[in-house]
């Protein structure tokens, strides 16, 4: 039944917007003084037909004379005061906006909820249907339906989701496989935009009448245009299908690497088709402008990210402002390369991959969170506004269709797509090590989505110069509907018919992270050894230098030295930790508790019996049982990119409430067991583990009489944690683990291992403010190690994210 | 390329049974005379004479492999003392790329090849069981470039991962029951989500570059 009444809500909101949408002008004149680019979207708006609007009318002018009554003095019969007013054309132009994003997540809302529909029509096609409608709406009522502006699209629609996908881009993947990405991208687009174009003008010299006065360089122009993989439709496809890592990273890979031939094409093309002839000279400035562009782009996000990344270094007093950073950095470096007409995504995608693993280290878990949240929101509700609005201008567009033209197009892109594949593939396995089979080739062939990008980019065209923008939309439009109607739906299934490998889904583990070390090892030595400077020689060079020179500059603190294996050990605790909060740990032991615990493990090797003595053994038991269903537990492993499953939220309130609950206790024992320090400390890390997992905030060795750096645990503000004003700080502070209430009994006894006095006065000093980590935010749970100077691993690749 | 007599009569034999072509086998022929200074064999010491080595943390490691009689298929046990230019190809055939005519079983007997190489780097004490000590000792080795780093935190990854090996692979134990080490069958479980014969691998088709060692 609710979901019956929620699937009515979309359609209801439908009707409700239809005669609400177009332009309803008023005041002409206020709104024309606003920013010229958003009065074009909504296209030359009809009258006003809906009633509310013409009591507003009314009401207006009253105001206006009003006015005029008071100012002048004029004696005129006095109206009574409106008590209750309407001022649309005030708000116009926010509130159309609002209310299309807000049919965009309600349709989302929607799909999900029919699910039946979804799991067999990929959402983009969906929500196109939807643009359809709502178009075919706009235009009964008689209004004329918006058009997606270039503007709009470029500036503010296509950034989020590049950004999120850059953010994200599974760096090891993507680096492996890079040159194949390249080939693809560049030669392949390059092949499809000549092609496509040289045919295309055969087809118009023999097409008859309609056709015959497009000239070769329109033709290219358009090649070029239609030929760009989509990384918008490719994303909102390869989502859905969950495909092994390597093909999904292969073609989105491409995807997103073609901006800057499609940008110089497009340019060049542009430009050329104004000029009488074209020269050779012409030809190698074109050529030479594709570098430019593209290492360009790079450049410019790379020096954008180094910035953010150097920005972050300093924002451990204001965690609450990092994310902004992030946004705000990439954003200006996606403008700043289009100020020059570089390409914007490529700049987008390097600051994104640059600025991510210093940035991590130095921020909070909470920011962390929040970016990518904010990410995947504004990624996800661009996406489904480009889709609608694709929709919408279909309906809205005027279109020339000629039935050679567009069909002759969607048939030469089909052949073009899988000669390109066909041949470059063919060419790209005599250099790889793991082939592309077939069936591969059949996947990227198919998966070459065009979408939205091409649609505005011809809408972009200049209309004197290219008078059959129309019949170029058209085609366009037929093209990206095939593609993502008839591709993006059948390749699901194809994709099981053909027993593609999908992705699998691996925890990531401790076990693998040491062994993958090891193996990066082992083969850099290998290669050494050989005397073959590789691919891995090279990495293992610049891993040394990044970790030398460029993490000091970039990570606040003692973070630049943490090896790479103790950081990712650390946050995987703290996912753990966060899973048995989330489970509604606190005082429970799961039940699934396997069997295995340290003891079976290695039973000689537990140091100091005598300290072990001193606990009962059923509190070590009990203890055991934590760890041992901690490192159990099923982990989440952070997919690289997956819009629809993001980590659970820990449930900060009863989180809360735990920890202030334990504060208190803890706080009622310390006074009493003062006096009782054992003179032995419990050496296990393991059960220094377990004291740290029951005491998250108080936590806090004595800094070493070497100074050397420790890890902190406290929440974000330095004051006493004996302070009740925990709830504040606790919402700010991140992760630690839950308590166990086990440890109330022991206090003291075990204490994680310090390493100067075991004096209890620590546990509850305020000190903070001499420890040079004193101000920062729980990023990683303490082992009570300080970290130390460089060592290997790889700071680029971020592993268990 | 290369005058015959450089290169082993048996060369064809060493190439059905290792694997590598012609080229392959010469030109780590060549690499093998620079590092033996032109002697017959090779022995520990030679290796320290690569310095770009120096940098690498389990190098000490990586060089016992090279002697590890298990990996010569010589013995069950004990390191050699010197290699000749046969146990050279012996080991590098450990890191050749998979190629695609391979069937099934072909590809299955090699990604153990390789997995038993790993196997046997981490056994340093050739029980055929990866204790908890020796785990210790590989991590240890492989922060080695820490020399401050707290080993309560190596410690406690190392009984972390070991937990996670053991809980894999034991089935229902009582708490009393030991569980040893990581045997090779339980190595193979941990690695089974991974490809390691597309990882492992060095790409000997294009070796240009030959580093000289000095």
């Amino acid at each position: 039944m609710g979901a019956a009444a929620l699937r009515a809500l979309p359609w209801a909101l439908l009707l409700l917007l239809g005669p609400l949408l177009p332009g309803q002008r008023l005041q002409a004149d206020a709104t024309r003084v606003s920013e010229p680019t958003w009065e074009q979207p909504w296209g030359e708006p009809g009258g006003i037909t809906a009633a509310p609007l013409a009591t507003a009318q009314e009401v207006h002018p009253l105001n206006k004379q009003h006015h005029n009554h008071s100012a002048e003095g004029h004696p005129k019969p006095r109206k009574a005061f409106p008590v209750l007013g309407i001022d649309y054309s005030h708000v116009r132009i926010p509130f159309e906006i609002s209310l299309w994003i807000l049919l965009a997540c309600l349709m989302k809302m929607g799909f999900h909820v029919m699910s039946s529909v979804s799991k067999v029509v990929p959402e983009s096609c969906l929500l196109i249907v939807v643009g359809l409608l709502v178009g075919g709406l706009i235009k009964a009522v008689g209004e004329k339906p918006p058009i997606l502006k270039s503007d709009i699209f470029f500036l503010f629609l296509l950034p989020p989701i590049i950004l999120d996908a850059g953010y994200f881009l599974p760096l090891r993947q993507f680096t492996e496989n890079l040159g194949t990405i390249l080939i693809f991208a560049v030669v392949g687009t390059l092949w499809n935009a000549f092609f496509l174009g040289g045919l295309m003008y055969a087809v118009c010299q023999i097409g008859g009448s309609g056709l015959n006065h497009i000239g070769l360089l329109a033709n290219l122009l358009f090649g070029s245009i239609i030929s760009a993989v989509d990384p918008v439709a490719v994303l909102a496809v390869f989502e859905e299908i969950h495909i092994n890592e390597l093909l999904h990273i292969l073609v989105f890979g491409e995807s997103l690497l073609n901006d800057a031939v499609t940008v110089v094409l497009y340019h060049l093309f542009e430009e050329f088709a104004n000029f009488e002839q074209v020269t050779i000279i012409d030809m190698v400035l074109g050529f030479l402008s594709f570098f430019v562009v593209s290492l360009g782009g790079v450049f410019v996000g790379v020096i954008y990210g180094l910035i953010a990344a150097f920005t972050s270094r300093f924002t451990s007093n204001i965690r609450v402002i990092e994310p902004l950073f992030v946004f705000l950095y990439s954003y200006m470096a996606y403008l700043s390369a289009e100020i020059f007409h570089l390409s914007g995504i490529m700049a987008l995608i390097a600051s994104g991959v640059v600025m991510r693993p210093y940035v991590e280290a130095n921020i909070s878990h909470k920011s962390h969170t929040t970016i990518k949240y904010f990410l995947k929101m504004w990624s996800s509700v661009s996406e489904t506004l480009i889709f609608i609005f694709l929709g919408v201008s279909t309906v809205a567009g005027q279109h020339y269709w000629n039935w050679t033209f567009v069909i002759s197009t969607l048939l030469f892109c089909l052949i073009a797509r899988v000669l390109g594949v066909l041949v470059l593939t063919w060419f790209i396995n005599k250099f790889r090590i793991v082939k592309l089979t077939p069936k591969d080739q059949f996947i990227i062939a198919y998966g070459g989505l065009r979408g939205a990008i091409a649609f505005s980019l011809c809408y972009l065209l200049d209309y004197e110069h290219f008078n059959m923008r129309d019949m170029f939309l058209t085609a366009i439009i037929t093209v990206i509907f095939f593609t993502v109607f008839v591709q993006g739906m059948t390749i699901r299934p194809l994709v099981d018919l053909l027993a593609v490998k999908k992705k699998q889904e691996t925890k990531r583990s401790i076990n693998e992270e040491i062994h993958t070390q090891f193996l990066d090892h082992l083969l850099t030595g290998i290669e050494d050894i050989c005397g073959h400077y590789g691919h891995h020689h090279w990495k293992d060079k610049l891993n040394r230098f990044n970790k030398k020179y460029v993490k000091k500059c970039l990570i606040a603190g003692e973070r630049s030295k943490e090896p790479q294996l103790i950081a990712f050990y650390h946050k995987m605790e703290m996912k753990q930790a966060i899973e048995l909060v989330e489970s509604g740990g606190l005082g429970k032991i799961p039940s699934t508790i396997s069997a295995v615990s340290i003891q079976n493990i290695s039973p000689k090797t537990l140091p100091d019996s005598n300290a072990l003595s001193a606990l009962s053994k059923d509190k070590e038991d009990e203890i055991r049982k934590i760890l041992r269903s901690n490192l159990q537990k099923t982990r989440q492993r952070l997919r690289s990119y997956n819009r629809h499953t993001l980590v659970a939220d820990p449930y900060e309130d009863v989180w809360n409430q735990m920890l202030m609950k334990r504060q208190k206790m803890q706080q009622a024992e310390l006074q009493n067991a003062y006096l009782t320090v054992p003179a032995n400390r419990i050496d296990s890390p393991t059960m220094s583990r377990a004291r740290i997992g029951s005491d998250p905030l108080a936590y806090e060795p004595k800094p070493d009489s070497e100074n050397l750096p420790i890890i902190t645990i406290d929440p974000a503000s330095p004051q006493s944690p004996e302070s009740m004003d925990l709830s504040n700080e606790v919402p700010k502070g991140c992760g630690g683990l839950p308590p166990s209430p086990e440890e109330d009994e022991e206090g003291l006894v075990m204490r994680p291992k310090e390493p100067s006095s075991p004096g209890t006065d620590d546990v509850f000093t305020p000190g903070t403010s001499d420890s040079p980590s004193s101000q920062r935010m729980l990023r990683c749970l303490s082992d009570p190690g300080p970290r130390q100077e460089p060592e290997e691993g790889e700071p680029f690749i971020p592993k268990g994210q | 390329m290369g005058s015959a007599q450089s290169v082993p009569p048996e060369m064809r034999a060493l190439a059905e049974r290792t694997g590598f072509t012609s080229e392959q086998i010469e030109q780590l022929h060549r690499r093998f005379k620079q590092l033996n200074h032109n002697r017959k064999t090779i022995r520990k010491e030679d290796f320290d004479t690569i310095p770009d080595l120096e940098f690498n943390p389990i190098r000490a490691r990586i060089v016992h492999a090279f002697f590890d009689k298990r990996n010569l298929r010589k013995a069950p046990a004990g390191l050699a003392e010197e290699i000749n230019f046969e146990d050279f190809l012996t080991i590098m055939s450990y890191f050749r790329p998979i190629e695609m005519d391979m069937d099934e079983e072909r590809l299955e007997s090699f990604r153990k090849e390789k997995l038993k190489f790993l196997f046997h780097m981490y056994d340093a004490d050739y029980d055929g069981i990866i204790t908890l000590q020796e785990y210790k000792n590989v991590l240890d080795e492989l922060m080695s470039g820490n020399p401050h780093l707290e080993k309560e935190s190596l410690r406690a990854i190392a009984e972390g991962a070991m937990l996670e090996a053991a809980s894999a692979c034991m089935a229902r134990t009582g708490p009393d029951e030991v569980y040893e080490g990581i045997t090779f069958e339980d190595f193979l479980k941990v690695w089974k989500g991974i490809d390691i014969e597309t990882k492992m691998h060095v790409r000997f088709l294009t070796m240009e570059a030959i580093a000289h060692c000095y």
